[in-house]
């Protein structure tokens, strides 16, 4: 199968660790993603590996019984070993502590421990089948102290850690969960929730187990109204990666993932369906080590789905047969030819996270090649994607306008808006799909020119700014098929902003079009700010009795430069014109000066001269005499 | 082609009995107004009939005379050579002014229906007689628009505002999902039976000379003319799904614009009331603009002004057309009025100022307020 074909994968460093055996035992702690290798109960020794650690942490501790549970508390300051059904064994690992075992027993009598969560580098929850108890850790006392408890029948419980929040099964039948919530210290009881069983057994049993739960964090709001639709039976176990609910089907050896954020807008219970076909993992090969490894011995291929695979939140998986850890991750590209609806393929690539490379590939195959999409088409992509942008524009303005206008009112701190992936602006368009669009040869310039005006309207219709290089890509394609009617109309109804940039740019193709040197102008004197290029552009037209009147209209006849008329006019080879703009400027002179003759600064000797020798020296301006 | 003009002759009475002395007032008539008329008699039976050396190509002197006869016969019945002037001079396109948002919505509708129908070669857009968007070039698009807006619009909204009795009320399509009908081609697309036809025309006769079938398709104050090259025959199903396809979202299109066109009224005020009686007309994209000539009717294109007065500014236009430079003329006419007619680059301005005690300084001013308000989006030099 070629690598278009999974669209997931086991990260490539996965975490090592000594395989379970009989003499070792495996725990992993989805709090603090550690494994735990437990060799003979510990006293032959303990190896933890973390997902962020860079070297492991290895210790020895006696061999007090089968551990049956093992977990540092935040920061590996303290760990906790479960050894029996009443109590829970510490140990410091805090600098300058001595590393001493102390233990605490469960208050309720008769009640055995399900297990126990750290919420805290010193706060500890233990969970029994008659309630949950909450504890501080005291190292330096080397004992706990009850904080709260809360009697209970729990049937068993699982552990959020990114919100601090233990789900207890309840009742007879399970299915009846609450939830706690641990804060700053305290523990507060939450709403409690029932979740649906299919079929109700008689005489009624404990129907629901953990394994049919999973518990995850997902960004925003996440009801329970959301059933995902299998459409097949057997073994389970789920993942959230990058967003997506991910259903490993063990006997298929396949996986589908679900976007549970896609919602029919009318809809209180979304039903969804697997948002791709279901596809394996991506096929992994396992480096030979160890002693009996060969250099030159090709991997071998891991076995996937394999029954001694655990699956832990949010998007690990663990082969404890194997001894490897790994990060389950999805591939964008080779989702993008297994949905053929661009636009729904947009909206599921929009809310991933690495998104922007893929998207833009999407939109440059959706403009060139064989299955090129029609119009309809590229508008919807088009305005999916300015949709977003102008989200984010929004969003930094909002932000920018309340830091501006001092500390806010309000107690909430503003955080400046993340820009992710899935923001594409102009540039990024333009560099990655649309030049290049522009320059083919096998398109046909209707399309090419269909193209950059659907982008530009998707841009006005969500209000925001054209960047001027898409108008300069709009009037050279225009240039390059000849279309110069087209672009006159485009320029007429303002389609193409002004800017002084495309004004240059008409301006360059007089030799081509000669109507741009009449769009050209008007857009400088839309401008208003271009008096000096239209002045410029006059002169070189050789219009040098308009460019003064010009100048003058907008009040900026004392600025300019004598020399610079001078000369053009005589290029002109117009006596009469030579006069009338010489004699301007003695009047200007006389005005500003009181003599009409120039300064030497103003570099017009020569043109003193020439004025003498053409008409005399008696036709210069006399001094006023006062 | 042959024009003869007879001078207007004025019999001047005499005294003592001799036969009347006749004066012929050549000054009367304009020449650039009858020769422009003449070219335009040209453009005319060209755009339906292709060129006269074509028609010699394909059947002689015989078929060039039958051809000209079947057209002229009817053609010279509409012309009205009493109230030919200026405008017929330019031979402009009025353009309905519109904002950016609207004006790429109209160019996504013309880009999508031209990809769905490969068949279509070239689109026009009007609205309420003005053009919008014009894919033919200039020069074709010139005469058309004359044709559409003097011939084809006219005969098509008589019935439209005829009463709901009257017979000549167009024949419901039956479709209440839009308002979209033929203007050319198929009257009643439910008859199966009923025969139809496109009228022809002839573009770019200078270099690629193509004949094509003109449709012209209409919704609400929308039209929009589809071209097909003459060769492909255009059957019934192709007339159903260009009316399936354009008849709902041309009518969108059209209550669009509309909103959007009473909107820009109501934001420029009513002062837009126009003051100043002006014709403009910008050689380089043929724009033409005349706040003195009322709506065209089929028949007479009315004017709010003494014809004199028109006479003065196709003088002005007649010495502006001997140079090339930018220039500006100023008539005192008659006892009121002053006519001041403007040139710069390729854009002619004409305005008629109604104010007897005026000197020139005051005319030139009014003007330069003029072009400041109402053109300030153009350069105009002074």
């Amino acid at each position: 199968m070629s690598e278009e074909h999974y669209y997931l994968e086991l990260c490539e460093n996965p975490v090592q660790f000594e395989n379970a055996s009989s003499v070792n035992n495996v725990f992993f702690d989805e709090a603090n993603k550690q494994v735990f290798a437990v060799r003979s109960g510990g006293a032959t020794g303990v190896v933890v590996k973390g997902p962020e650690d860079k070297s492991s942490v290895a210790f020895r501790m006696d061999d007090k019984g089968e551990v049956k549970c093992i977990k540092f508390s935040i920061g590996n300051k303290i760990l906790a070993v479960q050894r029996t059904p009443k109590s829970v064994d510490f140990i410091n690992f805090i600098p300058d502590y001595p590393h001493l075992e102390f233990s605490q027993e469960c208050k309720m009598k008769n009640a055995s421990i399900l297990g126990f969560c750290w919420t805290n580098w010193n706060e500890i929850v233990f969970i029994t089948d008659q309630g949950i108890e909450f504890y501080q850790v005291l190292p330096d006392k080397r004992s706990l102290k009850l904080l709260k408890s809360q009697s209970i029948n729990v049937n068993w419980y699982m552990y959020c850690p990114e919100t601090a929040v233990i789900l207890l099964s309840t009742t007879f039948q399970g299915n009846v969960l609450q939830p706690f919530a641990f804060k700053s210290g305290t523990m507060s009881k939450m709403s409690k929730f029932e979740i649906e069983l299919p079929v109700v057994p008689k005489p009624a049993k404990l129907n629901l187990s953990e394994r049919d739960i999973a518990v995850a964090n997902m960004e925003g709001s996440c009801k329970k109204t959301n059933v995902l639709k299998l459409n097949t039976t057997g073994k389970f176990a789920l993942n959230v990666v990058d967003n997506l609910v991910v259903v490993h089907h063990q006997s298929t050896q396949t996986s589908i993932i679900f976007d549970i954020k896609l919602r029919e807008p009318d809809c209180a219970l979304n039903v969804h369906q697997p948002v791709l076909p279901p596809r394996s993992i991506h096929p992994y090969r396992i480096p030979l080590t160890g002693p009996s490894a060969v250099p030159s011995q090709p991997p071998v291929p891991c076995e996937l789905y394999s029954s001694s695979w655990s699956v832990f939140q949010p998007d690990i998986i663990i082969s404890a047969s194997e001894g490897y850890q790994w990060y389950l991750q999805v591939k964008l590209p080779p989702t993008v030819n297994l949905l053929q609806d661009k636009g729904k393929l947009i909206d599921f690539l929009l809310r991933r996270r690495d998104c922007k490379m893929v998207i833009l590939s999407v939109c440059s195959q959706m403009l060139n090649g064989e299955d090129k999409g029609s119009l309809p088409v590229v508008a919807t992509v088009f305005d999916k994607l300015n949709q977003v942008f102008k989200e984010y524009l929004e969003a930094e303005q909002t932000y920018t306008v309340a830091m501006e206008s001092g500390p806010s009112r309000g107690s909430t701190a503003r955080e400046r808006p993340v820009r992710t992936q899935a923001v594409i602006d102009q540039s990024d368009m333009y560099t990655h799909v649309l030049s290049s669009f522009t320059e083919k040869k096998d398109v046909s310039h209707k399309f090419i020119i269909a193209v950059l005006m659907e982008y530009i309207r998707s841009l006005n219709q969500v209000q925001i700014t054209v960047q001027h290089y898409l108008y300069e890509l709009v009037i050279k394609t225009l240039v390059h098929h000849s279309l110069f009617y087209m672009l006159h109309q485009f320029l007429q109804y303002h389609v193409l902003s002004d800017s002084k940039p495309l004004a240059c740019l008409l301006l360059s193709l007089e030799g081509t079009y000669p109507a741009a040197h009449q769009l050209s102008l008007d857009m400088l004197k839309r401008l208003s700010t271009a008096n000096d290029e239209i002045v410029e552009v006059l002169l070189s037209k050789q219009q040098v009795l308009g460019a003064l009147r010009f100048i003058r209209s907008v009040g900026g006849n004392d600025n300019i430069s004598a020399r610079k008329f001078l000369d053009a006019a005589l290029q002109t080879a117009d006596q009469m014109l030579f006069y009338t703009i010489f004699r301007f400027f003695e009047q200007r002179n006389l005005r500003l000066r009181g003599s009409p003759s120039f300064n030497p600064g103003e570099h017009c000797e020569e043109h003193v001269v020439y004025f003498k020798q053409v008409f005399g020296e008696q036709a210069l301006m006399k001094q006023a005499t006062v | 082609l042959l024009q003869v003009v007879r001078n207007p002759m004025v019999e001047k009475p005499n005294k003592d009995g001799r036969p009347p002395t006749i004066e012929y007032q050549e000054e009367e008539i304009l020449d650039t107004v009858y020769g422009a008329v003449l070219r335009e008699c040209y453009s005319m039976y060209k755009l339906f009939n292709g060129t006269f050396g074509r028609a010699m190509e394909a059947g002689g002197v015989e078929l060039l005379m039958q051809k000209l006869d079947k057209f002229f016969y009817r053609y010279l019945q509409t012309l009205h050579l009493q109230s030919c002037d200026l405008l017929d001079v330019f031979g402009g396109i009025a353009f309905f002014p519109l904002d950016k948002m609207t004006y790429l919505k109209i160019q996504s509708f013309v880009n999508r229906v031209e990809e769905s129908l490969s068949l279509i070669k070239y689109t026009a857009f009007l609205y309420n007689d003005q053009l919008i968007w014009s894919g033919l070039e200039q020069d074709d698009m010139r005469i058309l628009y004359k044709y559409l807006t003097t011939s084809l619009f006219p005969r098509h909204s008589e019935p439209e505002l005829a009463g709901r009795d009257s017979p000549l009320r167009p024949e419901v399509a039956g479709n209440l999902l839009h308002y979209g009908r033929f203007l050319t081609g198929p009257a009643n697309l439910k008859d199966p039976e009923a025969k139809f036809r496109f009228p022809r025309i002839f573009v770019n006769t200078e270099d690629s000379y193509e004949e094509l079938h003109l449709i012209v398709y209409k919704a609400m104050s929308a039209a929009v003319c589809f071209m097909i090259s003459a060769s492909v025959e255009l059957t019934r199903e192709f007339c159903e799904q260009l009316d399936g396809l354009v008849g709902p979202q041309l009518t969108l299109l059209a209550s669009d614009i509309c909103e959007q066109y009473n909107v820009n009224r109501r934001i420029s005020g009513p002062d837009k009331e126009p003051q100043f009686k002006f014709i403009y007309f910008n050689h380089m994209n043929l724009a033409e603009k005349s706040t003195i000539h009322m709506r065209k009717t089929a028949s007479v294109s009315l004017t709010s002004v003494h014809p004199d007065l028109m006479k003065i500014l196709g003088d002005i236009n007649c010495d502006f057309a001997r140079v090339d430079e930018d220039e500006e003329i100023i008539v005192k006419a008659m006892t009121d009025y002053w006519v001041v007619g403007k040139k710069s680059d390729q854009r002619e301005l004409y305005v008629i100022l109604n104010q007897k005690n005026a000197n020139l300084i005051e005319v030139n001013e009014e003007v330069k307020r003029l072009c400041a308000t109402q053109f300030n989006n153009i350069f105009f030099l002074d």
